[in-house]
């Protein structure tokens, strides 16, 4: 029977169906950080229980980390959280990237980075955008606190397996147009609700033409469309970036000739029906601006802030709502919305090919007066990539500030926090009230509209940037 | 965890879709290493002014649906991160059952719970209840009408029980036959899976989780 990509790997995972109907789903990989996971460790030593599989997990502090120089967490109760998931690995035999490890970073960007990460793979963690390794034709979701327990103790997670959901780009996307545009146009067009219960697969020409890191991009986001799972078919670019030096985990020489023909055979047979399908057409598509506090709340950089009454798939009350907290009347261009704030960073966005684009557009340019701009590389090994390209000092004589890896003003759990009422251009995922501090308001945009809002203080269609076209 | 087989308790509601896990826990509660502590932070940005004082507007704050241990909301409830503190949270606060309303739009169906944080909730013996708009319409008109209205919720005979003054209105609801299984008996998940240990095992034997890959515990 024809099968896609996700049923091949699914069925190559079951140890065995359960009564209820669920199955006992076998995980390859399991990440770790130190916010979802203490009341795990806490659980298995209550239990007397041992990791099956200590091997196949790998953990890193990311949330709490402070990404200033100097690293040193003032909060007493982040510090304890930090402190507890060394302690932890140190106990049940786990490796571990602390807070000061050189390969430290993002749990969702050093998996890819370190060859963790590869086709074929079912793969969890205590974290929503786990979604993101599916970019590599891997199985990849977020769970919560208790079956990261239940993967520890038992290296399988009982699951139900999902519907299958293909959405097809076509067309061709204009210069200064992302990856990120084609997932927030998405998560425009189904809401954020759309895809509850199904595992997306992205497929279609833009897709096979992004590059490995803009693929991981697109399959972040999935779960603020509302799945957990998004998946692309392995490809000669997936292959090309996993043979990359410094990935140690990945397969070398023959083992990985021999994973290759393998993951060959993964890709979704042309005959295989999907549950449901979409077609988005990227041609002339614009940059996309978040201007609500719902990730579905997104519209082009050309257009004006809605009517309360426009808004496809959200009641007026909630539009009005996420009117007021944002400040914004219907009507007013986006692109007269001002910035207080620039956020380049988080494991959307925050690879070394994004600092990369965020720095053509900034180069030889200044910040705008008053915005404050923050670049956070996702990891250490993309901090030191960046700064050998001296991408660092493009930012730094721009006016912006050049930060150590971590989640940083993504979720704002360290000190990287907006003040009540700031506004920021933001390319990490969530824009929900206080995501980024109290009284918050975030807009969610690629690394170029980002950049570029940062030197005019304001949104700005990039593609219409000096060198973009 | 206590088995959950009926329960009776005071209704809260709030009148919004979308509430996110952002919004029941917000993140700076989630540094904390223990599995207790969550319940005074639920909500916390909609329960406490700037000044660290209760926001007596609040529904939560407002005796007595101060004691409910019966949420009702719009659709799409806990969507967001996927935290378990909201869950702990939640229930930490009191609250045995969250009852929301799977809504349409267009030919769209918009779900009641986002999928983590349902399962996050069965894990931990929080009842979630999909019921249809309308339905959830009443129970938001009783509330209203007869602050503090009592519900309750047989869990084995899947039905719902609002008491109101002019009388009982009854509902029936839908719940996945393993997860009520779960609840009714007050079954931990781990020792569950752990009975099919061999199964593991033998499945193990043919199947290579390092996929040519490398374990993560060599050195590198
Ligand atoms: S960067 Fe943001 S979304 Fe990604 S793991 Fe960190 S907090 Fe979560």
């Amino acid at each position: 029977m024809a099968k896609t990509l996700y049923d091949k790997i699914w069925d190559r995972h079951v140890v065995k169906t359960l009564p209820d109907g669920q199955v006992l789903l076998y995980i390859d990989r399991q990440l770790v950080h130190e916010v979802t996971s203490a009341q795990a460790f806490e659980g298995l030593r209550l239990a007397g229980r041992r990791p099956r599989h200590p091997e196949l997990h790998v953990a890193t502090a990311d949330h709490n980390v402070p990404t200033d120089e100097d690293r040193t967490i003032r909060d007493p109760i982040g510090r304890e959280s930090v402190e507890t998931l060394e302690r932890n690995c140190r106990e049940f035999g786990i490796r571990h990237y602390g807070i000061h490890d050189e390969w430290q970073g993002v749990v969702h960007i050093i998996g890819p980075e370190q060859g963790i990460t590869l086709p074929g793979i079912t793969m969890v963690c205590g974290d929503s955008h786990t979604a993101t390794h599916g970019a590599f034709g891997a199985i990849a979701f977020g769970i919560g606190t208790s079956e990261v327990e239940h993967v520890m103790a038992t290296q399988t997670i009982r699951q139900r397996k999902s519907k299958t959901f293909q959405v097809e780009y076509t067309g061709t996307l204009q210069p200064g147009v992302t990856a990120k545009d084609m997932v927030l146009r998405l998560i425009g067009e189904i809401g954020t609700a759309g895809g509850t219960g199904y595992a997306i697969e992205y497929t279609g020409a833009p897709v096979r033409a992004c590059s490995m890191e803009e693929r991981l991009t697109i399959c972040n986001m999935t779960i603020e469309g509302g799945a957990r799972v998004g998946m692309i078919a392995p490809d000669e670019t997936t292959f090309a970036y996993i043979a990359a030096e410094d990935r140690f985990f990945a397969p070398k020489g023959k083992d990985l000739e021999e994973a290759i023909a393998f993951w060959k055979t993964l890709p979704t047979d042309p005959e295989a029906v999907f549950d449901r399908t979409l077609t988005i057409d990227v041609d002339g598509m614009a940059p996309q601006v978040t201007w609500g506090t719902s990730p579905g709340m997104v519209t082009d950089i050309t257009c004006k802030v809605p009517q309360p009454d426009q808004v496809k798939g959200y009641a007026r009350a909630d539009v009005e709502k996420a009117l007021a907290y944002m400040g914004l009347t219907p009507g007013m261009p986006i692109a007269d919305i001002k910035v207080d704030v620039v956020f380049i960073g988080s494991c959307t966005n925050g690879r070394i090919e994004d600092l990369r684009h965020a720095a053509n557009i900034i180069r030889g340019h200044k910040v705008a007066d008053g915005v404050r701009t923050l670049v956070v590389p996702g990891s250490e090994a993309v901090r030191r990539q960046a700064e050998a390209e001296g991408l660092d000092r493009i930012f730094t004589e721009a006016g912006a500030e050049w930060r150590r890896a971590g989640c940083s003003m993504c979720l704002a759990m360290n000190p990287d926090k907006l003040a009540e009422g700031e506004r920021s251009a933001s390319t990490s995922n969530r824009n929900f009230e206080g995501r980024q501090g109290k009284g918050g308001r975030t807009h969610l945009v690629s690394p170029q509209m980002a950049a570029a809002a940062a030197v005019k203080g304001h949104f700005v269609d990039v593609r219409e940037w000096p060198g973009i076209a | 965890m206590d088995p959950f087989t009926s329960h009776t308790g005071i209704v809260a509601t709030i009148d919004r879709a979308n509430i996110d896990t952002d919004q029941i826990m917000p993140k700076q509660f989630l540094k904390s290493i223990h599995r207790v502590g969550f319940g005074e932070h639920a909500f916390s940005d909609w329960r406490y002014l700037p000044d660290g004082s209760l926001n007596l507007d609040f529904i939560l704050n407002q005796p007595p649906c101060d004691k409910a241990t019966i949420l009702v909301a719009r659709n799409n409830f806990g969507c967001g991160s996927s935290r378990e503190h909201a869950v702990w949270g939640i229930t930490q606060f009191g609250f045995r059952v969250v009852i929301a309303p799977r809504a349409l739009d267009g030919d769209t169906v918009i779900p009641a719970f986002a999928d983590i944080f349902r399962n996050n909730s069965g894990k931990n013996g929080l009842l979630t209840i999909e019921l249809s708009e309308e339905e959830v319409e009443q129970i938001f008109q009783a509330a209203a009408a007869q602050p503090g209205i009592e519900m309750t919720v047989d869990l084995e005979a899947q039905t719902l029980t609002l008491h109101k003054k002019e009388g009982d209105a009854r509902m029936a609801f839908d719940i996945d036959a393993g997860l009520k299984d779960k609840l009714v008996k007050g079954l931990d998940d781990i020792a569950l899976t752990l009975q099919s240990e061999e199964e593991i095992a033998t499945f193990e034997a043919t199947h290579s989780p390092q996929l040519y890959g490398c374990t993560t515990n060599r050195e590198i």
